[in-house]
């Protein structure tokens, strides 16, 4: 039995998956803006010196961290709704989930890019007389920077990747858009390929920059 | 000769210090005056290096008092704690020099003499600049103003971090081993900056292991062991003609 191929439905329903295309990238920017937001201040929650900031700061990383994305999707858009009284939008519910779960990666990513700089670094920098927050600014982060700069793309890859899984609260990006063009033509081969083959088109490129930054930074240290 | 206590830039009173368990430095009292060189010498785990960064801060003591050109800090119960901007403002006013250098790597030679006065003193650039290229001209490394530390031999970027101290311009500086972590041939050219610092009338207290130079340069040897000054004088009484057993059995390692 072979299969006859018949990309001409792809080409029928390009805006259909279009459309889809461009909200996975709306997505995407979203939850990386957020997230990084989100990682920012887990990072710097994790680093302080006290212990009530400390401590929750982890045990939500850790929530996060030990979830699946899934699992946080649904219960924020049907779970937090319920808890809190307020009615919350897929949108917000989605772009919600997906900030916090990419946040608490991108803050163990920032946290260990900030200790990984030699202690002797802050010293120096204290002994001219710098305060604290001047150390951090001018010395330790620039520094810690460069080193992060590759793991943070590579989790940006994956929070493109975990975009797709809005689809399960009905976000019309490429996948539920791709889900759409099935049922209208049950032409789920060449649909889901093309969708594969466009998540790659955009993701192979980008894992490419990451091996020449890492390369690069590589020969810098 | 002997000078009063008012000349004294560096007051240390009952210092001490533990980390753990561990007594690192035990009631240390220690006067030093102006534009004097003080060699601190002692086997490792002495406290000599604990007791320089107890100076400037960088640890901080568990009881007693340092008092660095009329700024001073009491420790102990019931003291509280200097905080971010006071600890900056004492530290603003002490050169350290590390062993391990700690220039800054993703800055140019002439940036890491910058940074300071344009950071923390917030100098306009064009003087700060200026002042930079005499500092680095002093310590022999005009040439590499625009190259990055990683360019450096461990000598040059020595005399680099000497010049990024001075450029605060600094009422005392404290170096923290800083040959130690050089090729024998490269010792030399940094030793050579801090007699003509010595030379120039900048307090000094060094941290070393050149027992040779210690007794050319300083006007003052210190022996530490186990947390105490064992023996303290001139470089003749310290290290020619040692009075303790341990300063005698720990001199004996080098040869004089």
């Amino acid at each position: 039995m072979t299969y006859a191929w018949d990309f001409n439905v792809i080409y029928t329903y390009r805006e259909v998956l279009l459309v889809g295309l461009g909200n996975t990238l709306l997505y995407t920017f979203a939850c990386i803006v957020g997230g990084l937001l989100v990682g920012l201040l887990a990072a710097f929650g994790r680093l302080s010196p006290l212990m009530i900031v400390r401590w929750p700061t982890q045990l939500l990383v850790e929530i996060f961290r030990c979830t699946p994305l899934l699992v946080i999707l649904i219960w924020f858009y049907y779970a937090l709704p319920a808890l809190l009284g307020v009615q919350i939008s897929a949108l917000t519910a989605g772009l919600l989930a997906l900030s916090l779960y990419g946040g608490s990666f991108y803050g163990e990513i920032i946290r260990a890019g900030i200790i990984s700089i030699d202690i002797g670094q802050r010293e120096a920098a204290q002994a001219l007389g710098m305060r604290r927050g001047d150390a951090m600014r001018r010395i330790i982060l620039p520094q810690a920077l460069r080193r992060m700069v590759p793991p943070l793309m590579n989790q940006s890859i994956l929070q493109l990747k975990n975009t797709s899984l809005v689809s399960v609260l009905a976000l019309p990006d490429l996948i539920y858009q791709g889900q759409l063009v099935t049922h209208e033509t049950y032409r789920p081969l060449e649909v889901y390929t093309t969708v594969a083959v466009v998540y790659f088109a955009i993701l192979f490129p980008a894992t490419l920059l990451v091996q020449r930054l890492e390369r690069r930074f590589d020969t810098k240290a | 000769m002997s000078k009063t206590p008012g000349d004294s830039i560096i007051e240390i009173c009952g210092l001490s210090k533990a980390f753990g368990s561990l007594q690192v430095l035990r009631d240390i009292n220690l006067s030093i005056p102006r534009g004097d060189v003080v060699a601190l010498i002692g086997p490792s785990g002495s406290g000599k290096s604990t007791l320089l960064r107890c100076l400037n801060l960088l640890v901080v003591p568990d009881g007693g008092s340092v008092s660095v050109n009329g700024r001073s800090f009491t420790f102990g119960t019931g003291q509280r704690l200097p905080g971010d901007r006071s600890l900056s403002q004492f530290r603003a006013r002490t050169g350290m020099v590390f062993q391990h250098f700690n220039l800054f790597p993703h800055m140019t030679v002439i940036e890491n003499v910058m940074e300071g006065p344009l950071t923390v003193l917030r100098r306009p650039r064009d003087e700060t600049r200026a002042n930079a290229i005499a500092l680095l001209e002093k310590v022999g490394l005009s040439d590499k103003a625009d190259s990055p530390p990683s360019r450096l031999s461990g000598g040059q970027k020595q005399r680099v971090a000497i010049a990024r101290a001075l450029a605060m311009k600094p009422d005392v500086m404290f170096f923290d081993e800083v040959t130690s972590a050089l090729d024998p041939e490269l010792v030399g050219e940094v030793l050579s900056v801090m007699r003509e610092l010595a030379r120039e009338g900048m307090t000094m207290i060094i941290v070393t292991h050149e027992i040779a130079f210690a007794r050319d340069v300083g006007d003052r040897v210190v022996f530490m062991r186990d947390g105490v000054i064992v023996e303290d004088g001139t470089p003749e009484q310290v290290i020619s003609n040692p009075a303790n057993a341990s300063t005698k059995a720990f001199l004996s390692h080098f040869h004089r």
